[in-house]
């Protein structure tokens, strides 16, 4: 991967708005969703073999569910007749319940009307409402007032709130496969898959793709984001349709999946976070949620299935890794991460962006000191995770050209078997994975974290981590030669990796070994109230908050570093 | 792709005609249209005109190629049915003519190792999992294809051309290659298993072949029954505890493929395993007997690899390091046997 970042605004891909795919979703919303409404019902249908008695247990429980949902963990953004809603699906349940008269064929029937308004509710709730004009709006409030206050940051005088010196994409920089995405974008359907550790990121990730001037992408977000009312503008204008995490039941994960698979075989390119949620621990996502990524690999095979066999059929998986020095959230997600029980249903969702003024005040603090954040486009793969190449044909290992189509064949016919799509998905997971992995890029920061936390770890073998976070101060210091020692062992097996395309760095690596330790200690987790990382009056390194250092050191878990102490 | 033009029905590829090879091409032909892949140019002329190589009967109707890629073109579905000694330059050759659609299933029992281009198991330090490949994991790291299954359970050769009934296991993480598997060989003769842990199953067919080796060292040294009921019961512990750590399950172990095959190896005087153990307890050395079989005997193979990753991931496998002493290590047989007898083994079963 070159060391250059993409430094200019690229032209619109597709300059006309009207013919954006997410516009002409917008435009036929009324339509698609009554589609989605119907292919979830005949998807849970199916899922429930058409068995009277099955289906009534379904419904019964999530009925029980959303009683419940609705009286325990009500939110804001939850419309008005939820309750009423529910009390009308519980008599029309127990009336077809004690209904005598209904003979089998009648009383399903009932139940699938029953169904049929449910998975349309659904249907209704899940999806976006997208508005160009809102899109063109938010884009330039974005562009415009980060750049303002950058500039008045860093230009000084007067004339500062009126410079253009400094442009966003100076803090933010893009570098990797942005040709391709482009390219592939006009071909194809992409599928960005992005690394998650920050609520920032769908605002980020919503910035670069217009900056590469492509058509906004339409994204699952968690609806917890959509109670704050200015998320809900800016996710409204991105595209975004709404995942409720709360809702576990069997119909609304069968309407979501049908919403995302329907959405990409329009040819809408789509977004997924696929940790499902933001890194609690730090690191790079090792295991995915599979739920949405199915949801791709279906589309594919029903592209194929009706015929498309061309590339503008082809659905194109393209990983991201967004790296920062800072992750505002960090103190409360390795919170999370160090007391989880491994039930997610147990969290607390978390506070710092709970309000506008706190995420105003956070972007004043990013915009007005230095913190750059670098965004890694990966290598756009198949739905199997093979590469592509520039006309977007699949490639083995060798580089022989493969046909995605023949994935799905067997016997000659294209086949729907979900137990193979399964497997499929898995294999796609784990490719992301590896990519991430490659494309992960390095900084300053996370080198001195990883180090700072592994001496910590060395010098204490004894203890594990939940000891580890409650040393008292006076057992954590480092000499300074040590730990640059430390950090070059590391720094050469890093750049031992690369040079194996397994991992790739920051230019500001190619600093010196002190340069870098400063720069890294200046950044890491800068805006911490206690910091992860710091030099003390005797020069020794030491940590205010190592939590939170073993939050930062983790970003370099997965590359089997730990070994070199 | 051009390849897909032909609309004939495709026909069932064998690789390898070898004993095993031969056995399962004539039971497919009963059902299916067959091609069998043999490297040599004149045993593809003997099967082809006589319907017989290396004096056993073919099937009349089953074609002959020594082309790779006349066989994958012809077929959908693939039986590889080589020796692991050959299995990866075999696989490597046909992984050009190889496709997404390809359904493989294969019959070899074998380890594969997957080191750098100069290491070989003498100069390693330590042999991890990620450095032992099962023959599915060669299959998937060197084609295509992956939809990959395997076939493995007490499947003696002779007993199979002779139509007495047995039974096999298909294992995929695919259910399509258990179904498919299973509806072109099951027959009232041969039952057919399905198994989704694939690597299990895999391992039990690897693993059995180290206690056919001491089976046979129990039965050169002239001791009865009970002692190969001892083994057998022990020998199913270690393999549990083996395929567990290399990522096996245990059910795969306790069923057909392990302790089904497991017994049927400890008993078949004729298998190479059996025979290798025997004459080492006849006083012969290693190098002797190698000398005088044809091929390799695949547990001597395995208790190398095994004894290799044993001591790298610091777990205890009594038999496989005894016989690995006495392979290797110039131990006196009787005196593997005094130790496996003094090893404080003192729980009977404790992996369920």
């Amino acid at each position: 991967m070159d060391d250059n970042y993409i430094k200019h605004r690229y032209a619109p891909i597709i300059p006309s708005k009207d013919e954006w795919p997410v516009v002409k979703l917008a435009r036929e919303r009324r339509e698609f969703v009554k589609k989605v409404a119907d292919l979830a019902e005949s998807r849970v249908l199916g899922l429930t073999g058409k068995n009277h008695e099955i289906l009534k247990e379904e419904l019964e429980t999530t009925l029980y569910r959303e009683k419940l949902r609705v009286k325990q963990n009500p939110w804001a953004v939850d419309p008005y007749d939820e309750d009423s809603f529910w009390n009308e699906v519980r008599s029309s349940l127990l009336q077809v319940n004690t209904d005598l008269s209904l003979d089998k064929n009648k009383r399903f029937q009932a139940y699938q009307k029953i169904l049929h308004r449910i998975t349309s509710r659904y249907a209704e709730e899940i999806a976006s409402n997208f508005k160009a004009s809102h899109y063109k709006f938010t884009r330039s409030v974005v562009t415009y007032g980060f750049s303002r206050l950058l500039n008045a940051a860093r230009v000084k005088g007067i004339k500062s709130i009126f410079s253009n010196q400094y442009s966003l994409q100076d803090k933010i920089q893009i570098t990797g496969q942005t040709d391709q995405i482009r390219d592939l974008a006009t071909k194809g359907t992409i599928v960005m898959v992005p690394t998650h550790f920050s609520n920032l990121d769908s605002i980020l990730i919503g910035w670069i793709i217009s900056v590469l001037g492509m058509p906004p992408f339409i994204y699952g977000a968690g609806l917890n984001l959509f109670n704050i009312s200015i998320f809900a503008y800016f996710m409204n204008a991105l595209g975004a349709y709404k995942v409720d995490r709360r809702k576990k039941n069997l119909m609304y994960l069968e309407t979501l999946k049908t919403y995302s698979k329907e959405a990409i075989q329009f040819g809408c390119h789509s977004l997924f976070f696929p940790g499902g949620t933001r890194s609690r621990s730090g690191m790079i996502e090792s295991k995915l949620k599979l739920g949405l990524l199915s949801t791709a690999i279906e589309a594919q095979r029903a592209n194929f299935q009706n015929g498309i066999n061309d590339i503008s059929g082809k659905i194109f998986i393209v990983p991201v890794t967004i790296n920062y020095h800072f992750v505002l959230e960090a103190p409360s997600l390795i919170r999370d991460h160090l007391s989880s029980t491994g039930q997610e249903r147990y969290y607390k969702e978390n506070d710092e962006f709970s309000t506008s003024y706190k995420i105003f005040k956070f972007l004043l603090k990013f915009f007005t000191k230095g913190s750059d954040i670098s965004v890694s486009i990966g290598r756009a793969m198949d739905v199997l995770g093979n590469y592509v190449d520039q006309d977007g044909n699949s490639l083995d290992k060798r580089g022989r050209q493969i046909d995605t189509r023949d994935y799905f064949i067997s016997d000659g016919k294209i086949t729907v078997d979900q137990q193979r799509e399964e497997e499929y998905t898995h294999m796609l997971g784990k490719r992301i994975v590896e990519e991430f992995h490659k494309i992960n890029r390095v900084f300053s920061s996370h080198l001195v974290a990883f180090v700072g936390f592994e001496l910590i770890k060395a010098k204490n073998n004894k203890l594990d981590i939940f000891d580890l976070i409650r040393l008292p101060e006076e057992y954590i210091s480092i000499s300074y030669e040590e730990f640059k020692v430390a950090c070059q062992r590391v720094m050469d097996r890093i750049l031992e990796l690369k040079a194996q395309g397994m991992i790739d760095i920051a230019p500001h690596m190619k600093r010196t070994m002190d340069e870098i330790i400063t720069h890294g200690i200046d950044n890491v987790g800068m805006y911490h109230a206690k910091r992860p990382l710091i030099r003390d009056n005797q020069g020794y390194i030491t940590t205010e908050d190592m939590s939170l250092l073993y939050f930062y050191h983790n970003r370099l878990h997965g590359y089997g570093l730990e070994k070199l102490f | 792709m051009a390849l897909r033009n032909s609309s004939k029905p495709k026909r069932i590829g064998v690789v390898g005609v070898g004993s095993f090879g031969t056995a399962i091409a004539n039971m497919l032909a009963e059902k299916n249209e067959v091609m069998v892949y043999a490297r040599k140019e004149e045993v593809v002329e003997e099967i082809n005109t006589a319907h017989r190589t290396s004096g056993r009967e073919i099937h009349p109707a089953i074609r002959a190629t020594f082309s790779p890629e006349a066989l994958c073109k012809s077929c959908n579905v693939l039986f590889f049915m080589i020796p692991s000694s050959a299995f990866l330059e075999v696989v490597r050759n046909f992984g050009p003519f190889l496709y997404p659609y390809h359904l493989i299933i294969h019959g070899t029992k074998g380890l594969a190792l997957n080191l750098g281009p100069n290491d070989s198991l003498e100069t390693v330090q330590k042999l991890k999992r990620n450095q032992i490949l099962t023959m599915s994991e060669v299959l998937l790291q060197e084609t295509v294809a992956v939809r990959v299954g395997c076939l493995a359970g007490p499947n003696i050769s002779k007993e199979l051309s002779l139509g007495h009934p047995a039974a096999t296991v298909i294992a995929s993480r695919y259910n399509e290659v258990i179904l498919e598997g299973q509806r072109l060989l099951r027959s009232e003769k041969f039952q057919v298993y399905g198994n989704s842990d694939i690597i299990g199953v895999e391992l039990s067919g690897v693993l059995k072949n180290i206690i056919a080796i001491a089976a046979g060292a129990l039965a050169g040294l002239g001791l009865g029954e009970n002692a190969k009921g001892l083994l057998i019961s022990r020998g199913l512990v270690e393999m549990v505890h083996l395929s567990k750590a290399l990522g096996g399950s245990v059910q795969a172990v306790v069923g057909l493929a392990g302790i089904g095959d497991l017994v049927t190896t400890c008993n078949s005087v004729d298998s190479r395993n059996f025979t290798v153990g025997f004459r080492l307890a006849k006083g012969e050395s290693l190098d002797q007997i190698l000398g005088s079989m044809d091929e390799v005997a695949e547990g001597v193979n395995t208790i190398r690899v095994m004894d290799a990753f044993i001591k790298t991931a610091g777990i205890r496998a009594p038999i496989t390091e005894n016989l690995h002493r006495v392979l290797f290590e110039d131990l006196a047989i009787e005196d593997a046997l005094q130790f496996l007898m003094k090893y404080p083994f003192s729980v009977d079963v404790d992996f369920v």
